[in-house]
C-alpha cells in the first residue's frame, strides 16, 4: 500500500514538474487564438504552421543559427577532450617542480566567477579584433580553461592502475606513447561525459555569445531566440514556442541517447 | 635543481595549453580587471587612475545596493528550497522502488533545460497575466495577477525556476545514499530507532559530506545567476528593479553604459562575496559535515 502511495505521489510530481514543457510543445501546435484558451494539452485543431512560421520570421533562417551553434559546439568538445585530457594526464601520472602548486591553482578557478575576468577577457579579445567571431567561445576551451573536465579527468586517471604505465615504459613507450595507447582509451567513459557536458553547456550558454556576437547571421540559438520577441512582436507566441521547441530538440535527444552517462557523470562528480 | 628541473619539462609540455590559459585567460585578466576597477575605463579611452573611487561610489549606488539584496533574497530563498526538495525526493527515491531509473531521468529534465532562453521564455508566459498559473488557478475560482509584471511577486517566479531545477543535486544525493551500507541502517533498526530517528541520526550524517559539496556548489552558482533574470525581465531587471541581480546589473554597467571600471570593481567584491561564502561553509561545515574515516562520533 505504501508502495503505491510513493508511485502515486512521485508520478504526480513529476507530472508537476513536466508540464510546463508538455504545455510549451502543446502551444506550439495550436493557432495563435488557441494558445490562451485552456490549459489543457491536447490541441483542439492541430498545426504545425507555427514552425513554418517561425523558422523564418527572423529574416534568417532558423537553420543558420543551428548551424552556428553547431558549429561552436563541434568545436569546443574537440577542444576540451583534447587538452583537458592533456593537462590531466600531466597532474595525475607526471612528477614535476611545483605540481602541488599549479593543481592548487587549478581546483581554485573551479570556484572562480567568471566575472572577475569578464572585463579584461573582453577588452584582450577586443584588442585581438575577436569581437563578432567564434573565436571567444572557442579559443578557451583550446587552453583547458574548464577546471571542471581536468578534475573529472583527474580523478578518473586516478583510478587506472598505475601497473598498466609500467608495463607500456618496459615496452619502450615514453609519456607520450602512455597517454595515447594506455590513458586515453582507458578514460573513455570520462571522455564521453566531457563531451556531453561540453555539448550541452555550450548549446545551453548566452552570456558570452550575448556580448561577443551581434551580426545576425553570425547569432547563435539561444541569442536568436530572444531576439524573436523583439523581431515579430508578442503576438506570435505560437512561433515563439516552436522556435523554443526546436531549440531544445538537440539537448533532450542528447539526454535521451546518453541517459546513463549524464546521470552517472552527473553522480560521479559528487563523490570524490 | 637544475635536474629537477629538466625532468619536469615533459610535464610542462602536456601543460602547455593549460599554462597559455591560467596566465592569458584566468591570472592576467584578473590582475588586468583588478586594475580596471581602480579606474575610470570605457574601453574606447585608455584607462584613468582614480583610487578606490569606484568601490566607494557603489555603497552610494541605490541600483547597486538593491542589486545586493535581489542576489541574497534569491540565493537565500532558492538554495535552501532546491536543497530541501533535491534531498526529500532523493529519499523517496532510495527506497528500493520499481522504476528508479525512469523517476531519476524525469525529475532530471528541468536541470538539463532549466538554463535556457527557451525556458526563460516559457516562464515569461507562465507567470503571465494571460498565463498558464492563473488558468489553473482560474479552474479553482481563484483570480490569479500578472506575477512577472508586479514587483512584489516577479522574484519569487525566478525562484520558483531555480527551485523547479532540483534534479541535478537530486542525482548527486541519490550516489551518495547509495553508498550507505544497508547494514548500518539496520543495525539502527535492531537497536529500536525509528525511520525520523534513522534519517537524522544515520542517514544525515553520513549523507554530509555530499549534502556540503551540494551546498558550496550551488551557492556559488545561485550568485551568478543572469539569463532567466535578463530574458523575463528584457535585460532591464524590472519590474521596479525587483529581479536586477547582481549580474545583470553588471552587465548594463559592462556592457550598456561602457562603465568597465565600474563593473570590473563590481566583479570583485562579487569575487569576495563568494569567497567568504565558500570560506564560511567551510569553517561551519567542520561542525556538521561528517567524513567516515574519522571514525565515529558520539
Amino acid at each position: 500500500m505504501k508502495r503505491v502511495l510513493a508511485h502515486v505521489g512521485l508520478t504526480a510530481g513529476a507530472l508537476i514538474m513536466l508540464y510546463p514543457l508538455l504545455w510549451m510543445i502543446s502551444a506550439s501546435l495550436r493557432k495563435n487564438t488557441d494558445i490562451f484558451e485552456h490549459p489543457g494539452l491536447i490541441p483542439e485543431h492541430p498545426t504545425l504552421g507555427n514552425y513554418a512560421l517561425g523558422w523564418t520570421s527572423t529574416g534568417t533562417s532558423f537553420g543558420v543559427y543551428m548551424l552556428n551553434s553547431l558549429i561552436i559546439c563541434a568545436a569546443v568538445v574537440i577542444g576540451n577532450l583534447l587538452t583537458c585530457s592533456l593537462t590531466a594526464y600531466a597532474f595525475a601520472r607526471m612528477t614535476f617542480v611545483g605540481r602541488k602548486t599549479l593543481f592548487g591553482l587549478m581546483l581554485a578557478t573551479l570556484m572562480l566567477p567568471a566575472h572577475v575576468t569578464l572585463i579584461a577577457q573582453y577588452s584582450i579579445f577586443r584588442k585581438l579584433d575577436w569581437i563578432d567571431t567564434f573565436w571567444p567561445m572557442i579559443v578557451p576551451s583550446f587552453l583547458a580553461t574548464d577546471a571542471f573536465f581536468v578534475f573529472l579527468m583527474v580523478q578518473f586517471i586516478r583510478s587506472i592502475p598505475v601497473e598498466l604505465d609500467d608495463a607500456a615504459r618496459i615496452d619502450g613507450c615514453g609519456y607520450w606513447g602512455i597517454y595515447r595507447r594506455i590513458i586515453l582509451p582507458l578514460l573513455s567513459p570520462a571522455l564521453v561525459t566531457t563531451a556531453i557536458f561540453s555539448f550541452i553547456w555550450t548549446w545551453n550558454n548566452f552570456f558570452s555569445q550575448l556580448i561577443y556576437l551581434s551580426t545576425r547571421t553570425k547569432l547563435t540559438v539561444p541569442v536568436a531566440l530572444r531576439g524573436f520577441l523583439d523581431a515579430t512582436g508578442s503576438s506570435e507566441w505560437g512561433a515563439l514556442f516552436a522556435m523554443s521547441v526546436v531549440t531544445l530538440v538537440p539537448v533532450v535527444a542528447v539526454f535521451v541517447i546518453f541517459q546513463r552517462r549524464i546521470l552517472a557523470g552527473m553522480a560521479h562528480t559528487g563523490l570524490k | 635543481m637544475i635536474a629537477r628541473l629538466r625532468q619536469s619539462i615533459p610535464a610542462y609540455l602536456f601543460l602547455l595549453p593549460w599554462l597559455i590559459g591560467i596566465i592569458g585567460l584566468t591570472i592576467g585578466p584578473m590582475l588586468l580587471s583588478l586594475y580596471y576597477s581602480f579606474t575610470d575605463y570605457a574601453l574606447l579611452n585608455t584607462p584613468e587612475w582614480q583610487g578606490l573611487h569606484n568601490y566607494t561610489a557603489l555603497f552610494h549606488d541605490s541600483r547597486y545596493l538593491q542589486s545586493l539584496k535581489v542576489t541574497f533574497i534569491y540565493v537565500g530563498v532558492s538554495v535552501p528550497l532546491e536543497m530541501a526538495f533535491a534531498l526529500a525526493v532523493a529519499v523517496l527515491l532510495n527506497r528500493g522502488l520499481k522504476g528508479l531509473a525512469v523517476y531519476r531521468a524525469l525529475y532530471y529534465v528541468p536541470s538539463l533545460l532549466g538554463g535556457s532562453v527557451a525556458i526563460a521564455l516559457l516562464w515569461q508566459q507562465i507567470f503571465g497575466s494571460d498565463g498558464l498559473l492563473n488558468d489553473v488557478l482560474g479552474l479553482f475560482g481563484i483570480h490569479g495577477r500578472g506575477w512577472i509584471s508586479e514587483p512584489g511577486t516577479a522574484l519569487w517566479t525566478l525562484i520558483v525556476l531555480r527551485v523547479w531545477q532540483f534534479g541535478a543535486p537530486m542525482v548527486i544525493f541519490l550516489a551518495g545514499l547509495r553508498q550507505i551500507p544497508d547494514e548500518v541502517l539496520e543495525a539502527a533498526e535492531v537497536d529500536g530507532a525509528g525511520r525520523w530517528q534513522r534519517f537524522w541520526r544515520v542517514t544525515l550524517p553520513l549523507l554530509s559530506p555530499v549534502v556540503f559539496f551540494n551546498l558550496v556548489l550551488q551557492i556559488i552558482g545561485a550568485f551568478q545567476a543572469f539569463t532567466p533574470a535578463f530574458v523575463i525581465s528584457g535585460g532591464k531587471g524590472g519590474p521596479s528593479d525587483s529581479t536586477l541581480f547582481y549580474t545583470l546589473y553588471l552587465y548594463q554597467q559592462a556592457f550598456g553604459n561602457f562603465k568597465m571600471g565600474y563593473a570590473a570593481a563590481m566583479a570583485w567584491v562579487l569575487l569576495l562575496i563568494v569567497a567568504v561564502f565558500t570560506g564560511l561553509n567551510f569553517v561551519l561545515g567542520r561542525a556538521w559535515v561528517f567524513y567516515g574515516d574519522e571514525g565515529v562520533r558520539r
